[in-house]
């Protein structure tokens, strides 16, 4: 009798099964975009960290900063200014360190002996400025009026003045400035470090005797700027480089233009035995601040950015649109879920008051109160079943809509201009990319266990619903079958 | 066989509070037949409650085959209800989302029948109202008289030992009264059930071998040999 009963009380009362069950769908809906939207937020936000790091970097170590303002190490370009006929072309380039700082290459191995520490790997991060241009001299051409003139237009000293006027002309300079990026890569040790974040597309990768080879893997975005391919030369600061592959970042934005041994790099900027950045695998990714702490102790001058350091500086609509799925999100879907729990369980608190006649004859008929209890139950249960289906419909095709708009949303990495102090944190890669913005589409993937907590959700919702009607059902009397509503 | 000794019922609303049974003492043999009138408000359908064990007195015992039913306990009172006491009521009360056949099987699910025989009871007790023909029909979808009949089977389909009724036409017109009037007394004497009526209608009370009179709470009997 009691699955006849539902049956027909939920088919012949459509309508208010409908009416709670929506209550309850648009809740759960909620909760299912919310969620998946921040999903794909924290994934956003761990693409761009990964294109910073590469997979499986737990943090990085650096120098640490370096009292702001101090300008040694900054480039200094030289041109010679010709005279006024030669206007040939001149091209110079400086490589840099970025950041300006290294650290000693010990300092890895060093890294690498620290407990908790499973992987160590040395980088060196290279930005080369390239100038090309042509530099005149200005010519200096007499004003003829000025002479011819007489004092009228002299200067303090009065009229009568020798000195010849005029003005240089043409003078200067009309030039490009181009610049790219280098990592210098450990070969000997592949899987840890920014390059792991990109998939060799044509070619291939450094082999790992190539420690001090002139080759070069070149990142598809630059390789298709500069009309580079696998089988070309590059030329870094006089020296070149044969292209063996050519990589592709998977999150769209490469941690650099080109990559090249090691030991090549230190060559190049002339830093022998030294690296930008320390990356560090964790042998526990739970201990990361523990290793953190234990590196930061014992290894002095070094400032440790994990990944969660690095998410705090990301800015941008990324972040804003982050924080806002966390917290607006968050609230506005727990107050429409219960606010949705609440009214399924008034709606189901009045449906069995305008069913008093109804429940009270059955307890006329002898039915015992819990009888009655279980089928009000019973009821809502399925009523909020039914919205869980509904709403984890209605919630599906909301992620669905957002991953099919992808909406844009750009990533500012680094210090938004709150000072040196910060930006010295940042430290390796990622102090090139501080004046970077990452767009990333937004996705909203809906996990398994997003669709649990739907069902669970649902389940709670019905039998909240139910503890509302059921309670109401329960204090019924047989007597109140004589009663006269309706 | 019913004794009740004192029964005083008292409905307390706020302030005030009404005797709505002030002091009852009645019998009624085992398949006799009571019909109860009165004025309005005069207590009738609090009787009823009181011998139905829907409702507990404020004093007094309801003594049914010996069980007080004011001292049983509400599981012990709702197996009473169950096994020993067919309803009818004056507005039928049917479920309106059952059909009549399984309207008239919810008078069995607390006896545990088991379903086939469930259905095949409830058929049989339709069929012997004369609506055999309407098993699948809703309440919706029947006449007044139609579902007062329902309701009939279903206060007899357990075979109990009492039939009681509020006002079984009060709600009907006419020629639907006899109707169901004739239905109820048919199955009186086939059942050979304690049979107590209440009603309105001064024809029927006239024809009522034993008749009940309810003024403000008080009893008389008046015994109707001719009837
Ligand atoms: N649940 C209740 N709460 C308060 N007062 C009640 C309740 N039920 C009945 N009463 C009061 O008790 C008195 C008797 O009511 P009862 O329903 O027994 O009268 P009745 O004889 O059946 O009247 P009617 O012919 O109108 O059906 C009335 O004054 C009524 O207002
Ligand atoms: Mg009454």
């Amino acid at each position: 009798m009691f699955f006849t009963y539902l049956r027909r009380e939920l088919r012949r009362r459509r309508k208010a099964a409908l009416v709670v069950a929506s209550g309850l769908a648009l809740g759960i809906a909620l909760v299912i975009i919310v969620s998946s939207v921040s999903s794909g937020m924290s994934k956003a936000q761990d693409k761009v960290l990964e294109s910073l790091y590469g997979l499986g970097t737990d943090m990085t170590v650096t120098k640490a900063a370096a009292a702001p303002g101090s300008g040694t190490g900054r480039p200094r370009f030289e041109f010679d200014a010709k005279d006024g006929d030669d206007d040939a072309t001149q091209s110079t380039d400086r490589v840099m360190v970025q950041g300006f700082q290294s650290l000693a290459a010990t300092t890895v191995d060093q890294v690498g002996k620290q407990t908790g520490v499973a992987d160590a790997v040395g980088g060196l991060s290279l930005t080369v400025m390239k100038v090309d241009g042509q530099f005149k001299r200005g010519e200096f051409k007499q004003d003829e009026s000025a002479t011819t003139g007489g004092g009228g237009r002299g200067g303090p000293g009065g009229g009568g003045s020798t000195q010849p006027q005029g003005e240089v002309q043409g003078g200067g300079a009309s030039f490009d400035v181009n610049s790219y990026t280098v990592y210098g890569t450990d070969v000997t040790k592949q899987d840890l470090g920014p390059l792991t974040s990109s998939k060799i597309t044509t070619g291939r990768t450094f082999k790992t005797t190539e420690t001090n080879a002139k080759v070069a893997v070149v990142d598809a975005a630059y390789a298709k700027e500069k009309e580079l391919s696998t089988g070309k030369t590059v030329t870094i600061h006089g020296t070149k480089f044969s292209i063996v592959g050519v990589s592709t970042a998977e999150s769209g934005d490469a941690a650099a233009n080109l990559y090249i041994p090691l030991q090549q790099a230190q060559t190049l900027a002339d830093s022998k035995d030294k690296v930008t950045t320390v990356y560090v695998k964790a042998a526990d990714s739970q201990q990361i601040d523990s290793v953190k702490a234990t590196i930061q102790k014992n290894i002095t001058g070094t400032t440790v950015t994990t990944s969660a350091d690095l998410a705090d500086t990301v800015s941008g609509s990324l972040s804003t649109a982050s924080d806002l799925a966390s917290s607006v999100g968050k609230w506005l879907s727990i107050a429409v879920l219960i606010a949705a729990f609440l009214v399924a369980g008034l709606l189901t608190s009045s449906a069995v008051s305008r069913r008093v006649r109804e429940f009270g004859t059955l307890k006329a008929l002898g039915w015992k109160s819990g009888r009655v209890t279980r089928q009000v139950i019973g009821e809502a249960l399925v009523n909020g079943l039914m919205g869980g289906v509904l709403g984890i419909a209605v919630g599906l095709a909301g992620a669905y809509a957002v991953t099919a708009v992808s909406p844009t949303l750009t990533a500012q990495l680094g210090s938004t201009g709150g000072g040196a102090g910060r930006g010295g944190g940042m430290g390796g890669p990622g102090r090139q990319t501080a004046s970077k913005a990452l767009d990333i589409a937004l996705t909203a993937p809906v996990s398994l266990s997003v669709i649990l907590m739907a069902v669970g959700l649902a389940v709670a919702g019905g039998l909240i619903a139910g503890a509302f009607g059921g309670w109401r059902a329960s204090r019924l009397r047989p007597a109140d079958a004589l009663r006269r509503v309706e | 066989m019913y004794t009740l000794q004192g029964v005083t019922k008292q409905y307390t609303r706020g302030k005030s509070t009404v005797h709505a049974l002030a002091g009852v003492d009645l019998t009624i043999e085992d398949g006799g037949r009571l019909v109860i009138q009165g004025p309005t408000g005069g207590g009738k359908s609090t009787l009823l409650q009181m011998l139905g064990g829907l409702d507990r007195p404020t004093a007094g015992s309801v003594e049914l085959d010996g069980v007080d039913l004011a001292k049983l306990s509400e599981a012990k009172l709702t197996k009473v209800r169950a096994e020993n006491i067919g309803f009818v009521f004056q507005s039928f009360n049917l479920i309106p989302t059952l059909t009549a056949q399984e309207n008239v099987e919810t008078a069995l699910v607390p006896l545990g029948v088991k379903t086939s025989e469930r259905r095949r009871r409830a058929a049989e007790a339709l069929d012997s109202v004369g609506l055999g023909e309407r098993l699948a029909h809703l309440p919706s979808e029947m006449s007044g008289g139609q579902q007062q009949r329902v309701a009939i089977a279903r206060a007899l389909v357990k075979q109990p030992k009492v039939l009681l009724a509020d006002e079984p036409t009060g709600n009907l017109d006419e020629s639907m009264r006899d109707e169901i009037m004739e239905v109820l007394e048919t199955l009186w004497k086939e059942h050979g059930l304690t049979f107590i009526m209440v009603t309105h209608d001064s024809a029927i009370a006239r024809r009522a071998p034993r008749l009940a009179t309810i003024r403000k709470g008080k009893v008389t009997i008046t015994e109707n040999a001719a009837a």
